[in-house]
């Protein structure tokens, strides 16, 4: 048993890249090694900004030996068949024996096929694995590059360390021999680096200056981060992407805390936290007694400078406070317009080109909002309509134009800035939200109009054009804005029907000038695939909201998920089991019957053909459950709904038990069936029990 | 003491020569990046190879700030490096060349980040990165993998500094009209202050945009009777002009953003005329174009 080291050694992977390059390798390596029936007794990958590295434990030498031994047809077979035998076992027909037995004479294939050294098998491997894979972005480099089937990777690859044991395993890549010598950090190593095996791989890179675990490297960010910070008296604020990143950016991190102007915190804080992210990777930090941004940021360097880092720091200072002037210029300068004299600047901005420029949609949003203020408690219809017409107005801006996340948040404070009522600047401010499934849900009435009616104009347009989400393909995010839609409905109780909802919209395509039916089934059906998805985590079965809206009629989301939750509880009781039990047999029975006989029998049930005493007891529990089941659907008491049917547990468990439905006397046995109809009928005055699982 | 702006480019120039490269004076045109000179784009294509040198001004009419801003120019400087087949040793080269410069990698942090380039106009690609210095973008590093649309083979690396940042960073000023650009006190300042001021009326105010109309429309005339006489050097030459005019059109703020898209294909069209011309030219296969 051997363990075997692969380097790849390259220039800068990008940071984003490096977690799936690590997977991919893994996965590749694995793959093929089965297909070369090996196995290792351990396999781990990792990645460093300048090189991806995979250990495997425990390597056999060799694979076994194989023998092996195959009938083929008869001697005498016609050519084809011969031909289909060669052609599976791959020898030619000199290599078959032919042996007698007592059915005849036959072809026999004997392939014994000696193992193969692991060296051997590696040599082909590696350079398989490193040519397959998959890069969101690969390249060409050097004199190699003008010629066909050069190497395409992220980045120029430079060097192959391959060691098996403590042998290197002789292979080639595209020109690049394997062999064990590395390199170093790029600053802070110098000369080659010799690896004598796997064991000492790690080690020999960290005596240079490199951290292999991606992992390890993303602690020591974090503690030596946390620790600066908390040396000035602050409190880091945590961002598990930056680490990542800082980690895929750095072979030696040493994280450096650092200030800046605290006159440059009249900027809003969204915007500085921005900026030192997006733009320079650096932590943000806060003063722990007030929770405000404090004017000092954390970088993380690549290499324990001579200096101890004060040149490091001063340099990322000077590239922050310019940075931060731009922000404040466009902060300043966006203040001097209103929102209100940025919107003719929305017709340059086309939204989709069958649906205009987002001027247009504004236009079809601020109709939509002051429409649904009237259904929202407390909501001004005049606040949600201005606001509405502002809500995109924060695009034209010079921030939002540098800063595009920002978008909403800015419109927000400018607002404010104008001195517009706030519940205008706070509907600008969430009107996009919620953007996924863990973010807040607006409760606010102007913003529950103003969210409201932009996800609904988005879902409403998009697929009035044909352009509805397909598997993983959903270029305008409906899945999310339905999502939200689904979500603000719920969290604010209202009490809309969708289709209404739909009908409000307006359809700017003109095929759909006049709404079409056929649109609003395919809306409301996404709508209620993406309440589904909600519930997943709030806890409503899939199953039953399908049970439910099978009714057909429901497409109110919260009366919808009232019955659904008494039916939940319902179903978890010993009736409600029994009852879909009894239900689920009736229902079979029917659907046998129906179509032998090729009659539905929904009819009335005759009381003169009652013979038995369970089937009169069935029978007038029914009488008595259906009407009170629906007169308390009709009350929206679906709890009262499922007592009613509760109810007929004892006369469906006992008709079960003692009368035959198929008697011989047919009009006995279609007025039994008729029975079993009822009971279904029952059922249907909650949901659809059929679709019920379990 | 820290190298003075003209020392820098005298300095990036010695170091380059001696890794064997021609060493240009900019090129006699207005143009928005140095990878427009031909000396870049059009040698960038075909099978020679090619290594050059060279102090390139820009011009991007929507950056200018009348003067005011410490930080954006309307006219600045990159120093571009171009060599073909991009040689494996490519980033120690450049790292040599910020050490000749003064800059000292045992106490300065220098980082590769991730940044693919793509010039639309140009029709080209490439795959590097933006290189910092303590956080500052100091340069470019891009490995072309097509320019004009044809595929490079070999490809070539480019490396652009930009030398007022570069600058700043190096003298520690805060802007850049207070770098010394020699070592007898005349400031960048001196030099350009007044040229900021002029040239962002000119781009904001005061060009005629019924002439830029007009020009735009001549060059791309003009460019395309070239190429069809089987002349893609001064074809070329009015590709850079119409790509320059539409960047003046563009700050005049007269174009719409539907527009927008419409003109940067013209431009392409005419920058891959010229690539396809200059490759059959020399006699090289452009259909080699992927």
């Amino acid at each position: 048993m051997s363990d075997f080291l692969l380097e790849l050694f390259c220039e800068e992977i990008p940071a984003r890249m490096q977690a799936k390059a690590s997977e991919d390798l893994a996965r590749l390596f694995g793959e093929k090694l089965a297909e070369a029936g090996l196995t290792a007794s351990g396999l781990e990958t990792h990645a460093t900004p300048r090189r991806l590295a995979l250990i495997a434990r425990g390597l056999p030498q060799a694979t076994p030996d194989v023998h092996e031994e195959r009938r083929g047809p008869r001697a005498d077979a016609p050519a084809q068949a011969v031909e289909g035998f060669l052609k599976s076992t791959g020898l030619s027909r000199d290599q078959l024996e032919e042996r007698d037995d007592p059915k005849g004479r036959f072809l026999y294939a004997v392939i014994a096929k000696p193992g193969r050294a692991t060296t051997e098998l590696l040599a082909e491997i590696v350079p398989a694995i490193v040519r397959a894979l998959p890069w969101p972005k690969s390249m060409r480099w050097g004199t190699r590059s003008a010629h066909e089937g050069a190497l395409r990777w992220v980045r120029p690859l430079h060097g192959i360390v391959a060691i098996l044991g403590d042998r290197v395993v002789d292979l080639e890549v595209d020109g690049i021999r394997a062999g064990r010598t590395t390199r170093g950090h790029r600053f802070l190593s110098t000369g080659p680096v010799e690896i004598a095996s796997v064991d000492v791989y790690a080690a020999r890179l960290r005596d240079a200056h490199v951290i292999l675990d991606a992992a390890e490297r993303a602690r020591i960010i974090g503690e030596r981060a946390r620790d600066a910070a908390k040396a000035a008296g602050l409190e880091l604020i945590e961002d598990a992407g930056l680490l990542a990143e800082n980690a895929g950016l750095t072979e030696w991190p040493v994280p450096l805390l650092g200030d800046f102007d605290p006159d440059f915190l009249d900027v809003p804080p969204e915007v500085i936290q921005l900026t030192m992210r997006a733009n320079q990777k650096y932590f943000a930090c806060r003063d722990p007694k007030t929770g405000a941004l404090a004017p000092a940021f954390v970088c993380v360097a690549n290499i324990e400078a001579s200096d101890g880092g004060a040149a490091i720091v001063a340099g990322n200072r000077k590239v922050l406070a310019a940075r931060l002037s731009d922000a404040r210029f466009f902060w300043e300068q966006d203040k001097k317009a209103t929102l209100e004299s940025r919107l003719p600047k929305l017709g340059d901005i086309v939204f989709h080109e069958k649906l205009g420029t987002v001027a247009d949609k504004v236009e079809r949003v601020a109709k939509l909002a002051r429409w649904l203020a009237g259904h929202i408690p407390g909501c001004d219809p005049d606040l949600a309509e201005q606001a509405a017409r502002l809500c995109k107005a924060d695009l034209v801006t010079g921030m939002v134009g540098e800063f595009p996340e920002l978008q909403g948040i800015m419109g927000g404070y400018y607002a404010r800035a104008e001195g517009l009522d706030p519940q205008i600047a706070d509907a600008i401010r969430d009107h996009y939200k919620p953007v996924g499934q863990n973010d807040d849900v607006p409760t606010a009435p102007v913003t529950v109009a103003v969210a409201l009616a932009d996800k609904l104009d988005t879902l409403a347009g998009f697929f009035s054009i044909g352009e509805k989400p397909t598997g993983s393909r959903d270029p305008f995010a409906l899945r999310r804005s339905t999502l939200g839609i689904a979500s603000i409905l719920i969290r604010a109780q209202l009490r809309i029907g969708s289709v209404g909802l739909f009908r409000q919209a307006e359809f700017p395509f003109a095929e759909y000038q006049d709404g079409s039916r056929a649109v609003y089934r395919e809306m409301l059906e996404f709508l209620i695939d993406r309440l589904k998805v909600q519930q997943r985590e709030a806890g409503a079965r899939h199953d039953l909201i399908d049970a439910v809206f099978a009714l057909g009629g429901e497409d109110d989301l919260v009366r919808l998920l009232a019955r659904v939750k008494a039916l939940q509880a319902f179903v978890a009781t010993d009736d409600g089991a029994n009852l879909l039990a009894g239900y689920k047999r009736a229902a079979n029975i029917l659907r046998i019957e129906e179509k032998k006989d090729g009659v539905a029998y929904d009819g009335a049930v005759d009381p003169k053909l009652l013979a038995a005493d369970e089937e009169q007891a069935l029978a007038a529990a029914l009488d008595a459950a259906i009407p009170a089941a629906e007169s308390a659907v009709g009350r929206e008491d679906f709890a009262g709904a499922m007592t009613a049917l509760a109810g007929l547990r004892a006369p469906i468990d006992n008709f079960f038990d003692r009368v035959t439905v198929n008697a011989d006397e047919t009009d006995v046995r279609a007025n039994r069936l008729r029975l079993l109809a009822r009971i279904r009928a029952a059922a249907h005055t909650v949901a659809d029990f059929g679709r019920i699982e379990g | 003491m820290a190298l003075s702006f003209q020392r820098l480019i005298l300095t990036l120039q010695d170091y380059w020569a001696t890794q064997g490269c021609v060493v240009l004076q900019p090129y006699d045109l207005r143009m928005g990046a140095g990878t427009f000179h031909p000396a870049t784009t059009l040698r960038a294509l075909g099978p020679d190879p090619w290594r050059a040198a060279y102090a390139q001004p820009c011009r991007r009419p929507s950056d200018g700030r009348y003067g005011e801003n410490p930080n954006r120019l309307q006219h600045y400087y990159q120093f571009q490096v171009i060599l073909k087949p991009s040689p494996e040793d490519i980033l120690d080269l450049y790292l040599g060349s910020l050490r000749a410069i003064g800059i000292d990698t045992a106490k300065h942090d220098i980082r590769f980040v991730e940044d693919d380039w793509e010039s639309p106009t140009l029709g080209a690609w490439g795959l590097g990165w933006e290189v910092w210095c303590d956080g500052m973008e100091v340069t470019q590093f891009t490995y072309f993998q097509q320019v004009g649309g044809i595929e490079c083979a070999p490809v070539a690396g480019e490396i652009t500094y930009g030398l007022e940042r570069l600058a700043m960073y190096i003298q520690g000023k805060d802007s850049i009209y207070d770098l010394a650009y020699n070592d007898d006190g005349v400031s960048y300042g001196d030099v350009f202050l007044e040229s900021e001021r002029q040239f962002s009326a000119f781009n904001f105010e005061h060009a005629r945009t019924d002439l830029l109309f007009k020009q735009f429309t001549e060059a791309q005339d003009q460019c395309r009777e070239l190429l069809a006489a089987d002349l893609p050097l001064p074809a070329y030459d009015l590709a850079i002009e119409a790509s320059h005019l539409f960047n003046l059109l563009n700050a005049r703020g007269v174009i719409s953003v539907a527009e927008r898209q419409a003109y940067i294909g013209r431009v392409r069209e005419l920058a891959k005329g010229c690539c396809e011309g200059w490759m059959k030219k020399n006699g090289w296969d452009a259909g080699a174009a992927k």
